[in-house]
């Protein structure tokens, strides 16, 4: 809570974002403190990783502190107080913090939790849930991410020429030494990271992770890479049409592992209907739904950062995207 | 086994708080960089061992190990990016009193 | 009373800094960050709903009777990564408001827009 009130008072945006990055963090180990394991590792990555870099980003392309309030905000102040007094006056209601026979407890979440090992055998129950049973509300979720992912696109598109790059490459390669301890260190990495994001997205199943979080670490060794060797190698290395492509074959999978069950005489997304034995059919789809999830939340995020990073309004930008 | 792993638990903490007090009390940026790069690897290191040593199981140490060396490798090396970025913008040391001190500044041009 | 409530009231109090912040603050990037703070005070307050008190992780292993509730998990999963894609579509017109604008703070866009 202190480091929102901390927002709300610092002018300067960058401490304003790195602040934003350490609320996430305190709110991901809340959330391991209240037993939401996978919630927590995707705050973790999502809200602390991701999102503070999104903003610096942004931030760096336009204003670097805020203006003074000129006015003073009594009103505001106001309809904050009248809101907040009349939400407490709701919560007077409620049941405690952790009781055990809460509503929200009886009627659907112990099926869930009685019934996931016979049905899906899968032991982590939130990645059951989340591809099993509610794998409808996931698949709109990958949607939204695309679209989102679109939007960014439409908004920031960058018109790439040619001859940009050999201006940067011979800047990169006198930039060589001096960044030679980042370099080196990163090519060590950036491998490990990769291992890594495979292991959470294969893991899911008995551990927390899953598809959204793996496509974020992967990202992120992207970013890792682009950061520090320039924008045109990145580009070179990882072609913008490439993974225009693949962000779309991750939602097509999912939507495909629907059809396939439909075209075998079941309902959409039912698992049952991929393979001869049920649970082992489960096991099928959510590997490859988790796979579809990841695949595209991984090119999404690259392609967001991508739009974002080589965004110049005009050439005086030019020496901004070595980093 | 619980007394070394509270041992190494314990030693982690302090370090960690005291690389904590060296960011209040250090004059100058690079100061207090310097005093969080050592005492946070090193604590990070006797957390790790000791979380090791508390509940001994064979594919648990392995991750820890893995998560040790890696550890290792990017903390000093973040440390090092953050002083690089302070000298890229100019940022300028304060190296003691002494009346014919010199400037130091980066090889900007 | 008061303990068993205490963890709604703190959701309530940062619900309400972020929406303090998304009203009264002229800055563009500085109202993103205030909704993002809003996001998350939802996300703790599901969070704080799902625990049992004596569970555990809904992760089945032996040995363990009672599990907290995964379904606002799932939920709370969903809800974050669709937040960190709206906060990157609102970024991202933040950037194309600057480059048509020159400006990022409210009254002086609306000043700009009312000129025309």
């Amino acid at each position: 809570m202190a480091a929102a009130i901390f927002i709300v008072k610092m002018k300067d945006l960058i401490a304003v974002t790195m602040m934003l990055g350490i609320y996430g963090l305190l709110s991901a180990s809340f959330f391991v403190a209240m037993d939401a394991v996978d919630v927590a590792f995707t705050e973790a990555s999502v809200g602390a990783g991701i999102s503070t870099l999104l903003m610096l980003v942004a931030v760096t392309m336009t204003a670097r502190t805020e203006h003074p309030v000129r006015h003073k905000p009594l009103l505001a102040l106001a309809v904050v107080f009248v809101t907040g007094s009349l939400l407490i006056y709701g919560t007077l209601d409620m049941p405690y913090f952790g009781s055990a026979d809460a509503p929200i407890h009886q009627h659907v979440a112990p099926r869930y939790i009685n019934d996931s090992m016979q049905e899906v055998g899968v032991p982590n129950i939130v990645t059951s849930v989340l591809a099993s049973y509610r794998a409808f509300d996931t698949l709109g979720e990958v949607v939204v991410i695309f679209t989102a992912g679109m939007g960014v696109l439409a908004l920031l598109l960058v018109v790439h020429r040619r001859e940009d790059d050999e201006k940067i490459d011979s800047l990169n390669k006198s930039m060589h030494e001096k960044y030679l301890v980042l370099r080196i260190v990163a090519k060590m990495l950036i491998p490990f990271i990769m291992l890594f994001a495979f292991y959470v997205q294969f893991h899911g199943d008995f551990g927390p992770g899953g598809g959204f979080q793996a496509g974020v670490i992967f990202a992120s060794a992207i970013f890792l890479y682009t950061m520090l060797f320039g924008m045109s190698t990145a580009r070179r290395v990882i072609n913008q049409s490439f993974i225009q492509l693949l962000a779309a074959t991750g939602v097509l999978l999912y939507g495909s592992v629907g059809v396939v069950s439909l075209l075998n005489g079941k309902e959409f997304l039912d698992y049952s209907a991929l393979s001869a034995d049920p649970v082992s059919g489960q096991h099928l789809g959510i590997l490859l739904i988790e796979l579809g999830v990841g695949i595209t939340v991984a090119s999404v995020m690259v392609i967001i950062f991508f739009n974002f990073a080589g965004h110049t309004k005009s050439p005086q930008n030019k020496e901004n995207k070595d980093f | 086994m619980n007394i070394s792993s509270a041992l190494f638990l314990l030693i982690g903490s302090f370090l960690c708080v005291s690389g904590g007090v060296g960011i209040l009390r250090f004059p100058d940026f690079y100061t207090r960089m310097h005093a969080v790069g050592v005492t946070e690897t090193l604590a990070t290191a006797m957390i790790l061992i000791g979380l090791m040593l508390h509940n001994p199981d064979f594919l648990v140490d392995i991750k820890l190990m893995i998560i040790l060396v890696m550890t290792l490798f990017i903390s000093p090396t973040a440390s090092h990016a953050l002083a690089k970025a302070a000298m890229h913008n100019d940022l300028a040391p304060v190296l003691g009193n002494k009346p014919d001190a010199k400037k130091v500044t980066s090889s900007n041009p | 009373m008061f303990l068993g409530l205490f963890n709604y009231w703190i959701v309530i109090v940062l619900m309400m800094i972020g929406f303090y912040i998304v009203i009264a603050h002229g800055n563009l990037i500085k109202k993103i960050v205030g909704l993002s703070i809003f996001q998350t005070s939802v996300f703790i307050f599901y969070i704080s709903i799902a625990k049992v008190d004596g569970g555990t992780a809904p992760i089945l292993t032996e040995g363990v009777e009672i599990y907290s509730n995964p379904l606002p998990h799932v939920l709370i999963l969903t809800a974050i990564v669709v937040g960190i894609a709206t906060t990157a579509l609102g970024l991202a017109l933040v950037v194309r408001i600057k480059d048509a604008y020159g400006s990022i703070e409210e009254e002086e866009i609306q000043k700009k827009d009312n000129l025309d």
